[in-house]
């Protein structure tokens, strides 16, 4: 009788308990237990509600399966969008390099070729880049510098794109055009890849953009993969005689590589989807030449600058078939840009005994 | 052919704590010594200051000098990559580089120091995986199989090899059986008992059996301080120390 007693005048407490408890590690799954008629107060917890549990696990299911359903839904709406240009043009889309919306003649090529050499463009400058401030933070720097510098190469990250456009426009574009491009021209011209009038704006200047905002990716992915080569590969090397450099390339990098790989794809990845900063810098015409000056076009801007004025259904499909093949493309870069990163850092497949 | 080794008056440091006091000894060339002691007394560091690992870990220092062969280590002319170059090293777990086959593994040291003439890292190589008692069971392998895909005993004979192919004069061996089993232990074991006529050797080692079957010299380490230092068969059968003697009859440590 007293016991149950005790447990009334526990549940009429309950909501009192409840705010006015200071400690806050009793949680709502203990008050709730209260209500059960269990005597003992030390032996709520095993034979607590299952309830809440239930409760909470079918909303983290819901919440995790919704991240999927958006991404099956976004490929059924793109594919459903594009379904009559897929029909009228087939994979002959692909192939052409014809864009004229007013003859209703639209062919993908030069957008591909465009996200293709801005992205290659970023990486050949990037890579170098990226993997050199990844050594020099983490083997060289000294210690208070270190923090300082990687928070700022990360903040590169965390800058809106379209301010990189900006920046893009009045100060890369000039600078491009009065220094680099003549330089480029008269030294590099017989390559045909640095011919033709300089306008500043191009595919050079959307490779450089992208270039920047891809480096955050490149090095703290670098960084990462560094850390997890043990030390005692580090000391293998060294106690046969390397140098540091010698140390850093054997000992590290050959060790790392897969998971540098898997960061240089990642960074690819987020440039073949950029859109704004290259919008503002390439030039926007849909056109496949090979100097390097000349403006062009990539998949994302293309999308960005033209779903607005697209006024037949055709044309419509056509953009959103190019948002299909885009998204497919950076899904499947990304996919496999993850996979090498966690070989390396969780499960490494070429682990070293003991 | 092994040199001497001379230590004077060395002190080591990590950070603000100094973890050897002042030790002076001499090696001769082509022994085996043993350097025993309790965890943390200073064994692994001291081997460490001999070919200047001790000085990679950050905020670690030393003082006095040490004397291998003619080569003053701690001299103001001598680079550190010069001195590893002659003083081989065997570390604790075993370490081949997983990224390279087995050949690769030996002759990663040569390629360091510019060996490109194909025969004669062949040759090399050959001669540095017989020494180290591991050739016959990897020559199939060799250019195909991962200095990974090894057993534990194998991957430690295979470092030796690594350590043995650029012709060091003096091998540090830190611990070199005590991540492997009794089999693998008693080859290794074996190895250094042939290596002292190539080289001079230097082993720590947790176990005291071990040092008495492989080493003709044996130091005592306790907390930074080499207590004795003399013939094996002296240390373990008439100490001249109180706490050599509670070492080695298991008193503590």
């Amino acid at each position: 009788m007293s016991v149950s007693l005790a447990c009334e005048l526990n549940t009429q407490k309950r909501p009192e308990l409840h705010l006015a408890d200071p400690q806050p590690n009793v949680s709502k799954l203990e008050v709730v237990a209260s209500t059960t008629p269990e005597p003992a107060p030390q032996m709520r917890r095993p034979h607590a509600s299952t309830a809440p549990d239930k409760i909470f696990k079918y909303l983290t299911v819901t919440a995790a399966l919704s991240v999927v359903a958006v991404v099956l839904l976004i490929v059924f709406e793109l594919v459903w969008h594009s379904r009559l240009a897929i029909s009228k043009f087939g994979f002959g889309f692909f192939a052409g390099s014809d864009w004229d919306p007013v003859s209703g003649e639209f062919g993908a090529l030069p957008f591909i070729y465009g996200t293709l050499v801005s992205s290659l463009i970023a990486l050949i400058i990037a890579v170098p880049l990226g993997i050199g401030v990844a050594i020099f933070i983490n083997e060289m720097c000294p210690r208070r510098l270190r923090t300082l510098l990687s928070f700022t190469v990360e903040l590169l990250a965390a800058i809106p794109s379209v301010i990189y456009g900006l920046w893009g426009i009045f100060v890369l574009v000039p600078f491009l055009r009065v220094h680099v491009d003549p330089l480029l021209k008269a030294n590099l011209g017989w390559t045909g890849l640095f011919t033709g009038p300089i306008y500043g704006i191009g595919m050079l200047a959307a490779g450089v953009i992208l270039s920047i905002m891809v480096v955050p990716f490149i090095s703290s992915i670098t960084r990462e993969v560094m850390l997890t080569v043990p030390q005692n590969q580090r000391e293998g090397v060294l106690a046969l005689g390397a140098t540091q450099w010698e140390m850093i390339r054997t000992g590290i990098l050959r060790n790392a590589r897969v998971g540098i790989t898997g960061g240089i794809i990642l960074g690819l990845g987020r440039a073949l989807g950029e859109t704004m900063a290259v919008t503002m810098v390439i030039g926007n015409r849909p056109e496949i030449a090979k100097s390097l000056f000349a403006p062009g076009y990539t998949m994302a801007s293309m999308i960005a600058n033209e779903f607005s004025e697209a006024t037949s259904q055709l044309y419509l499909s056509a953009i959103v078939e190019i948002g299909l093949a885009l998204f497919l493309l950076t899904l499947v870069v990304n996919g496999l840009a993850r996979l090498l990163v966690w070989m390396t850092t969780r499960g490494s497949p070429s682990r070293v005994y003991g | 052919m092994g040199v001497g080794i001379e230590v004077r008056g060395l002190r080591a440091w990590f950070g603000a704590s100094e973890a050897l006091h002042g030790i002076s000894v001499e090696m001769r060339p082509n022994t085996v010594t043993a350097i025993i002691g309790p965890s943390g007394c200073g064994k692994s560091t001291f081997v460490r200051c001999l070919n200047r690992m001790h000085e990679t870990i950050p905020g670690a220092r030393v003082e006095g000098e040490v004397r291998i062969g003619s080569t003053d280590v701690y001299g103001n002319g001598t680079p550190a990559v010069e001195v590893r170059r002659r003083v081989g090293m065997v570390f604790q777990k075993p370490n081949p580089f997983p990224t390279m086959t087995i050949y690769d593994n030996v002759a990663a040291g040569l390629k360091l120091n510019g060996f490109r003439n194909r025969r004669e890292l062949d040759e090399t190589v050959e001669r540095s995986l017989h020494m180290a008692a591991l050739w016959d069971e990897v020559k199939d392998g060799l250019k195909k199989q991962s200095g990974a895909s090894l057993s534990g005993g194998q991957q430690q004979r295979l470092c030796i090899a690594r350590a043995l192919a650029v012709q060091p004069e003096v091998l540090l061996m830190d611990e070199p059986a005590s991540a492997l089993d009794p089999i693998s232990t008693a080859k290794i074991e074996d190895l250094i008992y042939q290596l002292k006529e190539r080289f001079t050797v230097v082993i720590v080692t947790h176990n005291m059996q071990q040092a008495a079957r492989v080493a003709e010299w044996t130091g005592f380490f306790l907390m930074g301080d080499l207590i004795e230092f003399d013939k094996t068969q002296k240390i373990f059968t008439t100490p001249g120390d109180k706490r050599t003697e509670d070492y080695i009859t298991g008193r503590f440590g």
